[in-house]
């Protein structure tokens, strides 16, 4: 992969312009991504017959502006990101520290919570919740973190107790730091990388399902351009007008893939011994 | 008795390409091997002693690792023109090893039995039931109790001392003619490695079996070995038999090696331990690879390698110091 | 090894129980079930009606109590669309969705462990280089954009397949493809990456020095060892082909779970879909068991301990 400086330019770059866009999407965008032109609907892209350089990327079946409405979509898509990633992640990391080093019951009774929540699928329990809820935004953002502190806690565990074992943490022991010191001290710090790793990583995941969530209808309110809905929309126009779905689409898999990448990037880099891809 | 020669290593090199440069591993190694023999190969960690003897299995890690040059004549073959069909036929049947770490040579998921019985099995070409026999016959030569018992365990379920002897039923089960060990004992604890030395020792005078003996210990040199190698940064520097090397040690680095050896009824402040570390080998000096931590430095060792000089009743050396013309 | 299963089955009811409380309390916190239900126009008194009937009136104890009863006798309530016991209904449509994971795992499991392994032996090759693309484009793409990129070339573009339905073989390709995408990709990095930890290790050098053949030697010495991680991420994938099954289903319009449970959405009929959600869990849970067995079987290791 070609590097500069080792940092890999691809999904450096490609998550740059996300974050910039979700940012600065109200600066961007030419449009207001609810504002319907329904004369100039289903206008292909700027390239192809038929299209203008009114729309770039073409508009949708309301006449909506695809470009303005894939940046405001990444606004809401950075959002959900970010917000579940740091919320979910430092929940998951507590419990994990809190259930490894102190143990016994505690530490029994988190990890038995842990494997009963991942043995619900996501989804369907997404679902339950979302159609109770009502749709918004926030409420993704609530039942995403609910379940999703599970899985940082299940790897990050294992960390810790393999951490707990080391010489250091008897050293800070004998020395008479008390355990809350040790675990913010000691443990914590050294399960950062990995919780680093797993967060990168986990951010393509939380866009996925939040697109998921709305692709069914049970994310974002209908009227909202979240990309999920705008694939969503425009299934039924596939067969004629297929910059509806392949916009959006393409936004999702460039910016997991890149998050992807990334995240096994750092891997690499914090730990040469791993072998995966 | 004279003995033929059942091996012979004639100029062996053996490089690792790799992305920050080719490191010779091994580079122009040379020994011959009788009938009956042991010989040691003995040197520092990086040497290259694993890899010649994993080239002569023609088992050198790829894609690194290539043999670029050298004949190895087993029984009249060069090896390193069979196809890797020959090669499986000779594996196991005719040359044999022992790896370093008894812990991990067995595989974990199946049995003592199956994994005792297995190179019998593709080498003799006998139905199950017989391999097993066999397989238990050679349990029972290694001085494993109760076979019937401990074949049908997992190595899970033994000591360290036990795997290593498992893993010597395993690879003589087919009685090959040369066997390599490679730190045989390195892995062990000490009172179990005297036990495994003189098992090995038996089972060679009782087979006529060759050997070559890795090891980066004089003292299992002593018991086991009928003559040594000596080798640094990929090549051997002095090579002669035991007797003959223990009292004359010729070569500044075997005399360096044996100085590090604490003796019991010597009192020293210090113990010696020879200065400098082991040599890159993707960036050898030019001339003699000793050269960083040699104290004997001539103008010539700087510039050229030194050539073989006979230096004894076949004893051999890869030193200026005494290449006649130069002294 | 009957100490091993008998422990292994307790923790499963153990979890069974566990998730239908944590199901019962998320229903609790996330809102008001009777919301969903009631038409616009309902009165006060409706709603109160309705609690009744329900038993929301009652305490929260007494509710999980009930709760937890009935989902032990099987009953997981009546669904407000069909008005026909939920589990009924989820039997009814059951068989689809097996068809289509069962197709699903195995596209998954014959493309992506082979192609995994080979990768392992020819590390550093062509083969590998394509088959790492492949598998990080496969865990970048989202399943619904999946199966609409497929349909767009397969259906529209290239009028091969159906675009949607259930009927002939031809039906079930593309959704069975989509559904299996995620995990082929997952199985191939993990089947490649356990087996070139395997293909380093002294055991599989013994074998090539007892001089075993070398497709024995990857096939039996190295493959049984590498396979345990990978069996492992196959009872774990059994939660993402549920996921996945919701979007498949809608995209292809299969008529199984997945498409019922989104039915359910648009009829905010959650005892439906609370249905499913406990059900599949269990079947989860029953999964994740037989994978422990199975681990038993063929790693002596775990019998022991």
């Amino acid at each position: 992969m070609t590097a500069v400086k080792g940092i890999p330019i691809f999904p450096t770059l490609v998550l740059s312009i996300f974050i910039f866009s979700g940012i600065f999407a109200g600066f961007l965008a030419p449009y207001d991504p609810v504002e319907n032109h329904i004369n100039e609907a289903l206008s292909p892209p700027a390239w192809q017959e038929g299209g203008t350089t009114k729309y770039l990327l073409g508009t949708d079946h309301l006449g909506r502006d695809m470009l303005s409405r894939l940046l405001y979509g990444a606004t809401v898509s950075l959002r959900v990101g970010f917000i579940v990633v740091f919320v979910s992640g430092g929940t998951g990391a507590i419990l994990a520290i809190l259930a490894g080093f102190i143990g016994g019951w505690v530490g029994m009774a988190i990890m038995r919570l842990t494997d009963m929540m991942l043995s619900i699928p996501y989804l369907l329990i997404a679902i339950v919740m979302a159609v109770l809820m009502g749709p918004s935004v926030n409420n993704v953002i609530i039942i995403l973190v609910v379940l999703g502190w599970t899985q940082y806690t299940r790897v990050l565990h294992s960390e810790v107790l393999r951490i707990k074992e080391a010489d250091f943490i008897q050293l800070a022991k004998v020395a008479g730091c008390s355990k809350m010191r040790i675990m913010l001290r000691h443990v914590f710090p050294n399960i950062v990388n990995t919780l680093i790793i797993l967060g990168t990583l986990n951010l393509g995941q939380v866009i996925i399902m939040e697109a998921s969530l709305s692709f069914i209808g049970a994310g974002v309110p209908p009227i909202f351009p979240a990309w999920g809905r705008m694939l969503a929309d425009g299934r039924q126009y596939i067969t004629f007008a297929w910059w509806l779905c392949v916009w959006p689409g393409l936004a999702i898999l460039l910016v997991v893939l890149s998050c992807n990448l990334l995240g096994d990037w750092i891997r690499v880099r914090f730990d040469p011994k791993f072998r995966q891809i | 008795m004279k003995s033929k020669t059942i091996l012979e290593v004639k100029d062996l090199k053996t490089y690792f390409f790799t992305r920050h440069g080719v490191a010779k591993a091994v580079d122009g190694v040379s020994f011959r091997l009788k009938e009956g023999e042991a010989l040691g190969l003995v040197g520092e960690s990086g040497c290259g002693k694993s890899i010649t003897c994993l080239s002569i299995l023609k088992l050198v890690p790829q894609p690194a690792g290539r043999i670029v040059g050298g004949k190895i004549i087993f029984d009249g073959v060069d090896l390193l023109s069979n196809s890797e069909k020959e090669m499986r036929d000779i594996r196991g049947r005719r040359i044999s090893m022992i790896l370093q770490d008894p812990m991990t040579s067995l595989n974990p998921l199946f049995t003592i039995g199956e994994q005792v019985a297995e190179p019998i099995i593709i080498h003799q070409k006998i139905d199950r039931a017989r391999a097993w026999e066999k397989a238990k016959e050679m349990l029972t030569l290694v001085k494993i109790q109760s076979p019937e018992v401990r074949m049908m365990e997992y190595p899970h379920q033994m000591s360290g001392g036990m795997r290593q002897r498992i893993v010597g039923a395993m690879v003589l089960s087919c009685q090959p003619d040369l066997l390599i060990a490679d730190e045989p004992t390195t892995s062990l604890d000490v009172t179990i490695q005297a036990q495994f030395l003189r098992l090995l020792k038996e089972i060679q005078e009782r087979s006529n079996l060759s050997m070559i003996v890795v090891t980066h210990d004089f003292g299992i040199v002593a018991k086991v070995c009928d003559r040594l190698a000596v080798m640094y940064a990929g090549k051997i520097v002095e090579y002669a038999g035991i007797r003959e090397l223990f009292n004359h040690p010729t070569h500044p680095y075997t005399k360096a090696l044996m100085d590090s050896i604490p003796k019991m009824d010597v009192k020293v402040d210090r113990l010696y331990s020879i200065e400098g570390q082991p040599p890159d080998l993707r960036n050898l000096p030019p001339g003699c690879n000793f050269v960083p931590r040699c104290s004997h430095v001539m103008e010539i060792c700087e510039k050229e390698p030194p050539g073989e000089s006979v230096v004894g009743d076949g004893h051999t050396v890869s030193c200026w110091l005494s290449c006649p013309k130069w002294n | 090894m009957q100490r091993y299963i008998l422990k292994r089955v307790a923790l499963a009811i153990l979890c069974v129980i566990g998730v239908i409380t944590i199901v019962f309390l998320l229903v609790r916190i996330s809102g008001d079930p009777v919301a969903c239900m009631m038409p616009p126009e309902a009165t006060r008194q409706d709603w109160e009606a309705a609690r009744k009937i329900l038993g929301l009136d009652k305490p929260l104890y007494v509710q999980y109590w009930r709760f937890l009863l009935g989902v032990s006798r099987c009953d997981f309530g009546n669904s407000i669309k069909f008005e026909k016991p939920c589990l009924d209904i989820f039997i009814e449509k059951f068989p689809n969705t097996l068809l289509l994971g069962t197709v699903a795992m195995f596209f998954s499991i014959f493309i992506g462990i082979p192609v995994g392994i080979l990768s392992a032996v020819k590390v550093g090759g062509k083969f590998d280089n394509f088959s790492k693309i492949f598998a990080m484009l496969g865990q970048a793409m989202p399943v619904f954009w999946a199966g609409l990129m497929l349909i767009l070339v397969f259906a529209v573009r290239l009028k091969l397949l159906p675009v949607a339905g259930i009927g002939t073989w031809r039906h079930v390709l593309m959704p069975a493809f989509t559904l299996g995408w995620f995990f082929t990709a997952a199985l191939l990095r993990l089947s490649r990456s356990t087996m070139l930890d395997v293909l380093d290790s002294e055991y599989v050098k013994m074998a090539r020095i007892k001089g075993v053949p070398e497709t024995l030697v990857i096939l039996k010495h190295a493959w049984k060892n590498a396979s345990i991680p990978v069996i492992s991420l196959a009872a774990l994938n059994f939660v993402f082909l549920i996921n996945g099954t919701v979007i498949t289903e809608m995209i292809f319009a299969w008529p199984g779970v997945g498409r019922l449970v989104v039915d359910s959405i648009y009829a905010r009929d959650f005892p439906m879909i609370q249905a499913c959600a406990l059900i599949s869990s269990f079947m989860y849970v029953f999964a994740n068991l037989i994978v422990d067995v199975i681990y038993a079987y063929v790693d002596p290791r775990i019998r022991y301990q």
